[in-house]
């Protein structure tokens, strides 16, 4: 089976909009919660069999209302309490997961982040594609700027070429028996230091393929990306 | 939800447009294949007057379309279900008597509104009509085209008198094959001639009657009615042909569009008592027959061999190449939407 895993553990101290999480503002004209966006587009996607959504504790009762408000199909889309950090959230997903729906080797996640509502059908598709084929996958773009490696904070320790250099997006997604094997390898060190999933992979010198982001696939996570945000959409603008 | 519009903004110069739609009230729709319209070309090759693009731009272009249902709150449609795009857009008060592509008020996708370049198109569930496994999408992707030829056999058959013994068919591209294919299947015991000016186009017109080039078509040569597919530049030499040829109260069907005016021979149009009738574009019955008439195997496999695959499209630097690449096909240009 193929489940999507969206993160929205975040509490929205960035932001300073109203007390919302940033996953809960208003995107478009529509006014919809960036989640809803997010989430539509998974729900167009009928590879994926269900959908989990991992928001912070004090969150769940309004994360669930909304889905009642925008009348999401509650019988493919759950939401779960996330854990303090984005490992343990998809860690918590896939626990419910695998006590719904039982353990299968070939299962699927397409880890998401709720605040990346420009995420194509394409996107996911191809990390179905890719994490079937390889076993876990990223989506990248090619990076624009030249990336500067500082050690120290004040002078440059190496300049990698440019051409070998992309930046992570969301989604990425794994075989979820590779990724729990792998992570619960882990000991608490190297659980704090690889907080990101692929990074796991990586570490233990397993394949992570690349599958073709979108520069405007973008992570609303300041107020400046969430003006940009707005000014993409044609939405209007929030402060 | 968020769509990815692939709108040109103008000529030759492509941006992604990010539109706030709505994923509750009409079906959703990944678009699988698309066909290449002139329209299309001229708007992309910057061939319109300036003022028309600056009215229509930026736009995203083709109307001729085939795609996959993802959602329909309605429940009229399945997952994944095959499906053909009408770009027709209904006025909201119709007349009965009129026909809906003709109507004040009615909209086109790819002139002056957002054709189907986009990620999903959202569009009313009237405005899709299904079609089963027994007819490729590629082949169905062309539909729109089908179903405009088919419209203007409908005026034909409405407008002109019962004499119909020959046909005759001017111009030697896709519409003339298409209105050709679609003849030869409703009225298949009509003589058709094809007056063109290509030699390898005219050549797969295998299973029309006759076919002359246009400047050596006999003296003592009539037709009953004639259907004008030439447009552009020819459009002026086949009317001015079509009055000539044609038997007397004979019906000529023009379709072909033209950037300039067009003078006519109205002194012998009045003397043989001609009727013009002007056809363009397609309605909701137009395209159902179109897809009845791909059901037949026959039909399908005809209007296939006028169908040249492109690579598909999987960025916007290959929507570019298709647009190029179909200045070099003969007759239809289709690919598949990988965006």
């Amino acid at each position: 089976m193929i489940f999507g895993a969206i993160v929205a553990g975040g509490v929205g101290n960035r932001m300073n909009l109203s007390g919302l999480p940033k996953q809960f503002l208003p995107l478009g004209n529509s006014k919809k919660p960036i989640i809803i966006h997010t989430l539509e587009k998974f729900l167009l996607c009928d590879r994926i069999d269900y959908i989990y959504i991992g928001v912070h504790k004090d969150w769940l009762g309004y994360a669930e209302e909304l889905l009642d408000k925008y009348e999401i199909d509650t019988k493919k889309v759950f939401v779960i309490s996330g854990g303090i950090d984005r490992n343990l959230t998809i860690m918590n997903i896939i626990k419910v997961i695998e006590t719904n729906h039982g353990e299968n080797p070939d299962n699927i996640i397409v880890t998401h982040d709720a605040v990346r509502p420009f995420v194509t059908i394409k996107m996911i598709e191809e990390n179905i594609d890719a994490a079937i084929e390889c076993g876990a996958c990223d989506t990248v773009v090619n990076a624009i700027d030249t990336i500067i490696e500082s050690s120290d904070g004040k002078h440059i320790s190496s300049v990698p070429e440019r051409k070998l250099m992309y930046q992570g997006q969301t989604p990425q997604s794994f075989n979820i028996s590779k990724l729990k094997n792998l992570y619960f390898d882990l000991n608490d060190e190297e659980k704090n230091v690889l907080t990101d999933a692929c990074k796991i992979f990586i570490f233990r010198n397993h394949p992570v393929k690349l599958v073709k982001g979108d520069t405007f696939n973008i992570k609303i996570t300041t107020v400046s990306d969430y003006k940009i945000a707005q000014a993409i959409v044609g939405g209007s603008k929030g402060d | 939800m968020i769509n990815y519009v692939y709108q040109l903004i103008s000529p030759g110069v492509l941006s992604v447009k990010y539109e706030d739609i709505n994923f509750k009230s009409e079906v959703i729709v990944k678009p699988t294949y698309m066909a290449l319209c002139h329209a299309d070309q001229r708007y992309y090759f910057g061939q319109r007057s300036i003022d028309k693009l600056r009215n229509k731009l930026p736009m995203a272009l083709i109307h001729e379309c085939v795609g996959r249902v993802l959602n329909d709150s309605s429940k009229k449609y399945s997952y994944g279900q095959r499906v053909a795009l009408i770009p027709n857009v209904v006025c909201t008060s119709r007349n009965p008597l009129l026909y809906e592509n003709y109507e004040k008020g009615s909209a086109f996708l790819s002139s002056g509104k957002d054709g189907f370049m986009r990620e999903v198109v959202n569009i009313n569930p009237d405005r899709v009509v299904p079609f089963g496994d027994d007819i490729s999408e590629k082949t169905a992707a062309i539909s729109e085209f089908i179903s405009v030829g088919v419209h203007a056999c409908e005026r034909f058959d409405k407008t002109a008198h019962k004499i119909r013994n020959t046909i005759g068919i001017w111009g030697d591209g896709s519409l003339a094959y298409v209105v050709a294919c679609i003849l030869k299947q409703t009225v298949p015991d009509v003589h058709i001639t094809v007056i063109g000016r290509d030699d390898y186009k005219l050549s797969q017109f295998l299973f029309v009657d006759k076919t002359y080039f246009s400047d050596s078509i006999p003296k003592n040569f009539n037709v009953d009615h004639a259907f004008e597919c030439a447009g552009g530049e020819g459009s002026y030499y086949a009317i001015d042909n079509i009055i000539k040829y044609i038997n007397p109260q004979g019906t000529a069907i023009l379709m072909g569009v033209t950037e300039n005016k067009v003078p006519i021979n109205t002194r012998d149009m009045l003397e043989k008592g001609l009727t013009l009738v002007g056809s363009s574009r397609s309605g909701r019955k137009d395209f159902e027959k179109s897809i009845e008439l791909l059901k037949n195997p026959k039909f399908q496999n005809r209007i296939s061999r006028i169908i040249y695959e492109d690579l598909p499209v999987s960025d916007i630097s290959d929507i570019h190449r298709v647009f190029r690449t179909d200045l070099n096909t003969c007759f239809k240009t289709v690919f598949k939407w990988n965006l």
